[in-house]
């Protein structure tokens, strides 16, 4: 913190706003025709704790996304919940990124950005599902990361004390800032913008950067950038239920407790 | 680099359109044409009968990649205590393993760990390298990442195994980005492309709708996290002929930037979620937080743990640690009980791959009794006391 309040950049993603997509079985790709696009729920609560942290201690928010030049829809929302500016990434180059590039992408953009307190992602997308573009982006920018963050305690002389979720248990800890976290949906309950943030937020600019602004290495972005490849996408056979029972509920339970049994639980 | 169709020799009959999975080849004016959509996946290359497919312009870097020999898995450990899902990573590791004919590794880091880390030789790993160290006692992030990646290093894998669990996750990435290769998260199937040797890593995505098989073809490791309780694990190969190598680093060399200051277990005893062979879940249908005490009672009876959808976790009924489904926790136990929960498709994406699951609902419209093995009609009120009571006479004999 530098007297002026925190500088908070928050990472945001455009995704499909449903995940039940279908697979063109002829040709084995994803049906994306007339599949509507929102803001990665996950992000609403990055967006939100950036926003409170605001709120508490003042400073500025700087909501940043990869994506086409329609993601800007996503960073709109960002910008409608309480972020004061948004940056767009986006250039042909950076499509077809896997996380690697993805990150390397969003570490450059935020060079650009300039100087920052904390960088506050999603624990990961409704898309992609990997969880894996905060702590590769924390890698490189160079700097610690904490994930699943349930709770941020406190801000005390360039530290920040964190709870986070490890599997079975929480463990309280302490970070040196710059850094980034990832966190979970149990961090607060996202808001609702008002009316008047979502007027503003339809007008207001959007920065526009595109490779060449980026600098960086040009073979790093994009598909150039990503080691993987994805060779095959299909739909997993649907799993198929079994006989549906109706009855008495004593005789309900005598078909449990049979069941068990069978599966030698009792 | 790119990919291009050789006009002379194209018959224009169209096979590879069929074969794109990026939708990237289309017909323009009866000529077939790669657009702009090409991710020179390769895909079409060997689907063309007269081979008019061909990639062009300059190789990406590719080091030599046949020093790169070896399968490695993360032996993650909790209280010195290797986790489980590392002897399912050894018996996926030892297979993978054998068809590309190399050894299977395994690293472990901790304190008071060697006795352990000795153990999974008995597994079937070739060698164990050990970093016993009273620092590396509660795991953080730096110099788990620190240590893996200078062995990573030395040592150069063929492939290399993490848990998906939380630290699998959570440091997966940054040893991914610092040595610039590839990572896929949360594999559900790994298999060797007989044809080419590469790892063939199939994962879920989009909360399960749709399966990826993604290949790593010009870097090493091959990194990927696999989710637990999937592969099978382990079988004991009692006297199998390994190797412990004790490893140290120094201290100097090592990041340390988080602190931890406090660990609490979330558990209110029991096995936990993650681990639980039996779960027994609540959702809305139980109309209010009292309901989890009968679900409890059936959980701590059957040995397992207490699960909940997101509407009860959104009531306030039930901790978030619960949650199960898209935005909570993916479970796969031998048994799902689901009381009241209609099975919405976030709930579904985090526990159809349970290997039975008995669902009971009032309503026979809920989803979840279209994909339950054993689905019931009826009130949870009235039937789970009643099956409580049966457990417990037939438990006294």
């Amino acid at each position: 913190m530098h007297g002026c309040g925190l500088k908070i950049i928050v990472c945001v993603k455009q995704v499909p706003a449903t995940t039940e997509v279908e697979i063109d079985s002829e040709r084995g790709t994803l049906i994306r025709e007339g599949v509507e696009s929102t803001i990665n729920p996950f992000d609403l609560y990055a967006v939100e704790e950036a926003v409170r942290l605001k709120e508490r201690y003042g400073g500025e928010i700087t909501a940043i996304s990869m994506g086409p030049p329609q993601a800007e829809s996503s960073l709109r929302e960002a910008l409608a919940m309480g972020c004061d500016r948004a940056v767009l990434l986006t250039d042909k180059v950076f499509a077809g990124a896997d996380t690697l590039a993805t990150a390397y992408t969003l570490a450059c953009g935020i060079r650009k950005i300039g100087t920052y307190d904390i960088i506050i992602c999603g624990l990961k997308t409704t898309d992609g599902d990997t969880g894996q573009v905060g702590p590769g982006l924390a890698e490189e920018l160079g700097i610690p990361h904490v994930s699943y963050v349930r709770r941020i305690h406190l801000f005390m002389d360039g530290q920040i004390v964190l709870e986070r979720t490890l599997d079975d248990v929480y463990e309280k800890v302490r970070v040196h800032m710059p850094c980034l976290i990832t966190v979970t949906k149990e961090i607060n309950e996202p808001r609702l913008p008002s009316l008047k943030r979502k007027l503003w937020a339809r007008k207001a600019q959007i920065k526009i950067l595109r490779a060449e602004d980026l600098g960086g290495e040009a073979d790093r972005f994009g598909l150039n950038g990503s080691p993987t490849r994805v060779v095959k996408v299909f739909n997993p056979p649907p799993r198929l239920g079994g006989r549906l029972i109706k009855g008495e509920p004593d005789m309900l339970a005598d078909e449990i407790l049979k069941k068990l049994v069978e599966l030698n639980v009792l | 680099m790119s990919i291009i169709i050789v006009e002379d020799k194209c018959v224009g009959c169209g096979l590879c359109i069929k074969s794109c999975p990026y939708d990237a080849i289309k017909r323009v004016d009866g000529k077939v044409r790669i657009t702009d959509d090409c991710r020179m996946c390769g895909v079409c290359l060997p689907v063309c009968p007269v081979d008019a497919i061909e990639r062009v312009g300059k190789e990406e870097r590719v080091g030599d990649l046949s020093e790169y020999r070896g399968v490695l898995v993360f032996g993650e450990q909790r209280n010195s205590r290797i986790s489980p899902v590392v002897y399912e990573l050894i018996g996926k590791g030892r297979e993978l393993a054998d068809k590309i004919g190399e050894e299977l590794e395994c690293v472990v880091l901790g304190e008071d760990v060697t006795e352990e880390a000795e153990n999974l030789i008995n597994y079937g790993v070739d060698k164990v390298y050990v970093y016993d160290d009273p620092s590396l006692a509660v795991f953080r992030e730096d110099p788990y990442v620190d240590i893996i990646v200078d062995l990573l290093r030395k040592i150069k894998p063929n492939i290399f195994l993490l848990g998906a669990t939380a630290i699998g996750r959570s440091i997966a990435p940054r040893i991914a980005s610092r040595i610039k290769t590839g990572l896929t998260a949360d594999c559900t199937e790994l298999d060797i492309d007989p044809e080419t040797g590469l790892l063939l890593q199939t994962r879920p995505a989009f909360g399960g709708n749709v399966m990826a098989t993604i290949i790593c073809p010009r870097s090493r490791p091959q990194m990927a996290t696999v989710r637990y309780k999937v592969m099978k694990r382990a079988e004991r190969r009692p006297g199998y002929k390994g190797e412990v190598v004790k490893m140290r680093f120094d201290p100097e060399e090592v990041r340390d930037r988080v602190e931890v200051l406090e660990i609490s277990d979330i558990g209110e005893g029991g096995p936990s979620i993650t681990e639980a062979d039996i779960i027994v879940s609540g959702g809305r249908g139980l109309g209010g937080p009292e309901g989890f005490k009968i679900i409890r009672e059936l959980a701590d009876l059957l040995g397992g743990a207490v699960g909940a959808s997101r509407a009860a976790v959104d009531e306030g009924w039930i901790a978030y640690p619960h949650q199960i489904g898209l935005s909570g926790r993916t479970v796969r136990p031998k048994i799902y009980i689901a009381c009241g929960i209609s099975g919405s498709v976030q709930h579904l994406a985090g526990m159809k791959g349970s290997e039975f699951i008995i669902a009971i609902n009032k309503d026979p419209s809920a989803p979840i009794l279209k994909i339950a093995d054993m689905g019931l009609v009826g009130d949870l009120y009235e039937v789970i006391p009643k099956l409580i009571d049966r457990i417990r006479r037939l438990k006294k004999g």
